[in-house]
């Protein structure tokens, strides 16, 4: 039977002194908090964990190795199916997926498992003890994979270990796709943990080629034709941003959330040795509710304005992570419910003065069970901004698709792939956002995990 | 350099030499800590694999770039980006029957070359104004004579050439009988948006080249929002040649100073690294 002790919390950086900085909100584990946290594991016959997670890594296992005080065993265990695990371990929604099937949390607390698989992987990382798993011997097949982000990385990792000649096109100057630019530095810091996993990745024998634009710079045609590449594994992610078309939304002062955090996560605008500017403004208003819209306002409020989140349902709805939600509120940024933007007002400059909200309530369930909001009629009031962030979701990029013979796209502008990833087009395959929309990072991963298996399969049965 | 200010360079980008059509763009990036900065491709030779941009100091960023040595590396050039003009599409009977005519103003001469020589090339007329403040600001005089069938010069305070603004020459030319089929603006977004009114009041279809703000150039930011026809377009996706008629110029001058007090603050506080080892 499983002890009685609680879950070990974990220690984070003081609100106050945080909403200052861009360091990293959590400490994560020690030794000793990891090994204790390790013992509230039940070894179930039949892990639920291990099935809710994307990439199916061997929870308990690993678990079991933590207990034992064997890191680099319980390393070597999450490398079988993971690569980017100090990744995951911060940034996964542990609490819909292997947490959230965790059977201690049915009457308490599940067990920390994101906490443990980050302390393995930063462990074993400052250790200089990171797996790299048995990589086979080249077999000689070529693989292009289109963007360096979770679903890029984990495919190419699969398919270098198999023996394929990998190499990955990056349209941006720094590998990582929306590791790099997206998340930010206080969630997910860039040298010590993005930089790192990705130098994993390329010790497989992974090629990363920058500044490359699949679709302008070479195309798919181009790679498979002239480069000699035998299949394409398109993960180039959802970069489009979103705007409400709402009036006055070109005003100065009116930003997408991708443009926001690029300048500041890939760009870092937030350190005054780098050149390029950001604009947060004294007052920083965020639209919408996911984890986008968290990261943008929490980078708002480090850069010093005052920051509200406007969203349109309730703090129920929020499709943000509990955790990003409950440390933004300690943070001090200031949530404002039922309220959706009609109109940006601005100054005789041309600059945003204040945005225009009208009040929600919620109506009757809609088709996905969601209750819908609808606006309340004369409800209308102004909220000051000089700044607001636009943090409303992004769909794919339609330059691959556009460029690509025979590749269908859906109408919502994703790419078309089966469960294994194939598209419509031979030898191409796809993965990521850039079949679902806007997902999460492991789900990214777990994309690209079965579409290099799916390559792999397709390379081996043209002999 | 070009002028006292004005610096042309040959970057080493096969790739993208490989692929540029006159109209796209390029971004470039000094060093680790500079801006990613979008310039017009002036020139592309895909034999040698280099392409040419033309540039000059506005921000902390562009002066890092114009003070780069020969034999020097950027840290990253990535295109070409956005879409080739328009009459690379177009027939080779369509293109006789063209007759172009180019206002250049400033830096904006640089990017006009390639499209010049390119219509030359495949059978248009092509007649080319370039303009500037005064004689020794003016570019590309010779490149240009050799690609297009009259060049015209004009100059604000009439050092050279017709003295006048570009307009102006735009206007007596079409007075003078020159029937032109198709213009193409190429400069200052205010210089871009009076040539435009001159046009119209010519009637003749006009082209223009928006040099927004933009972070990555491919579609993800969405800073380089423009307004054209009603309807918000991404000029580094959809751009960033537009129809004149269609854009609203004072919005989109209004958004490409969207960052200068910040620019300003990096201005005054920035010494350059540049050939010092950073």
């Amino acid at each position: 039977m499983a002890n009685k002790i609680p879950r070990v919390p974990v220690r984070e950086q003081d609100p106050k002194v945080r909403a200052t900085n861009f360091e990293e909100v959590c400490y994560g584990y020690n030794v000793e908090e990891a090994m204790l946290e390790a013992t509230r594991c039940l070894h179930c016959k039949n892990p639920r964990c291990v099935g809710a997670c994307p990439v199916g890594i061997k929870i308990p296992d690993f678990i079991e190795k933590v207990k034992d005080g064997d890191f680099a065993a319980a390393a070597a265990v999450i490398a079988e199916d993971s690569s980017l695990p100090a990744i995951c371990g911060r940034v996964c929604p542990q609490e819909t997926q292997c947490e959230g099937s965790c059977i201690l949390g049915v009457k308490g607390e599940s067990v920390a498992i994101g906490k443990l698989e980050r302390f393995v992987a930063d462990w074993t990382r400052e250790q200089g003890k990171a797996p790299s798993g048995p990589v086979a011997e080249k077999n000689g097949h070529k693989v292009a994979i289109i963007g360096s982000g979770p679903s890029g990385l984990a495919c190419a990792a699969d398919l270098a270990k198999l023996g394929y000649e990998v190499t990955i096109f990056e349209a941006l100057h720094r590998p990582g796709g929306v590791l790099e630019y997206g998340i930010p530095e206080f969630r997910l810091p860039k040298d010590k943990v993005v930089a790192a996993e990705i130098e994993a990745v390329k010790a497989l024998g992974v090629k990363i080629e920058l500044d490359v634009i699949i679709g302008r710079t070479v195309t798919i045609d181009s790679l498979m034709d002239d480069e000699g590449f035998e299949a394409v594994f398109v993960g180039s992610g959802a970069g489009l941003p979103r705007f409400m078309g709402i009036p006055g939304e070109n005003a100065n002062g009116v930003f997408s959330a991708n443009e926001f955090l690029t300048r500041n996560n890939l760009m870092k605008a937030f350190r005054d040795d780098y050149l390029t500017p950001i604009h947060a403004g004294r007052k920083a208003i965020v639209v919408g509710g996911g984890n986008v819209a968290m990261d943008a306002a929490r980078t708002a409020l480090r850069l010093g304005a005052e920051t509200t989140i406007v969203y349109r349902r309730t703090e129920v709805e929020l499709p943000a992570r509990k955790e990003e939600v409950h440390h933004a509120h300690e943070e001090g940024v200031e949530f404002r419910m039922l309220t959706n933007p009609v109109e940006i007002l601005a100054d005789e400059k041309g600059w945003v003065r204040a945005v225009k909200c009208i009040r929600m309530e919620l109506g009757e369930p809609d088709a996905s069970g969601r209750r819908s909001p609808v606006p309340v009629e004369g409800s209308e009031f102004e909220i000051e901004a000089d700044t607001v962030i636009m943090a409303l979701g992004t769909s794919p990029n339609p330059l691959i698709a556009k460029t690509t013979d025979g590749l269908e796209i859906t109408r919502r502008g994703c790419l078309v792939a089966d469960e294994n990833g194939a598209t419509t087009r031979e030898g191409v395959f796809a993965g990521g956002d850039a079949v679902t929309g806007a997902a999460t990072v492991i789900l990214a991963m777990g994309a690209g995990r079965k579409a290099a298996a799916a390559i792999h399969a397709y390379i081996g049965s043209k002999g | 350099m070009l002028t006292p200010t004005i610096c042309r360079m040959e970057v080493e980008a096969p790739r993208l030499a490989a692929a540029a059509q006159p109209g796209q763009f390029l971004i470039v990036r000094a060093d680790e800590k500079g801006e990613r900065i979008p310039l017009t491709i002036s020139d592309y030779d895909i034999r040698k694999g280099t392409v040419t941009i033309v540039t000059q100091p506005i921000g902390a960023s562009t002066a890092d770039i114009v003070s780069f040595e020969e034999g020097e590396s950027f840290a990253d050039v990535v295109g070409p980006l956005g879409n080739a003009s328009e009459f690379i599409g177009m027939s080779t009977e369509e293109l006789a029957a063209s007759h172009y005519i180019f206002i250049a103003g400033g830096v904006g001469t640089a990017p006009v070359y390639p499209q010049a020589k390119w219509l030359h090339e495949h059978g248009a007329k092509v007649d080319v104004i370039i303009g500037a403040k005064t004689a020794g600001l003016l570019i590309y005089k010779e490149e240009m004579a050799a690609v297009c069938d009259n060049l015209h010069i004009c100059t604000d305070d009439g050092s050279e050439g017709f003295h006048g603004m570009v307009t102006a020459l735009l206007e007596k030319l079409v007075n003078d009988g020159n029937k032109y089929t198709q213009a193409v603006a190429i400069g200052p977004m205010i210089m871009m948006k009076f040539t435009t009114l001159t046009a119209r009041k010519l009637g003749l279809p006009i082209v223009v080249s928006l040099n927004t703000l933009m972070v990555d150039g491919t579609g993800m930011c969405g800073a380089c929002r423009v307004t054209v026809g009603g309807k918000t377009r991404f000029a580094c996706v959809e751009g960033p040649e537009f129809d004149g008629y269609e854009v609203d110029f004072d919005e989109a001058m209004r958004r490409q100073g969207q960052y200068r007090t910040e620019e300003t603050a990096a201005r005054e506080n920035h010494v350059c690294r540049i050939g010092r080892g950073k």
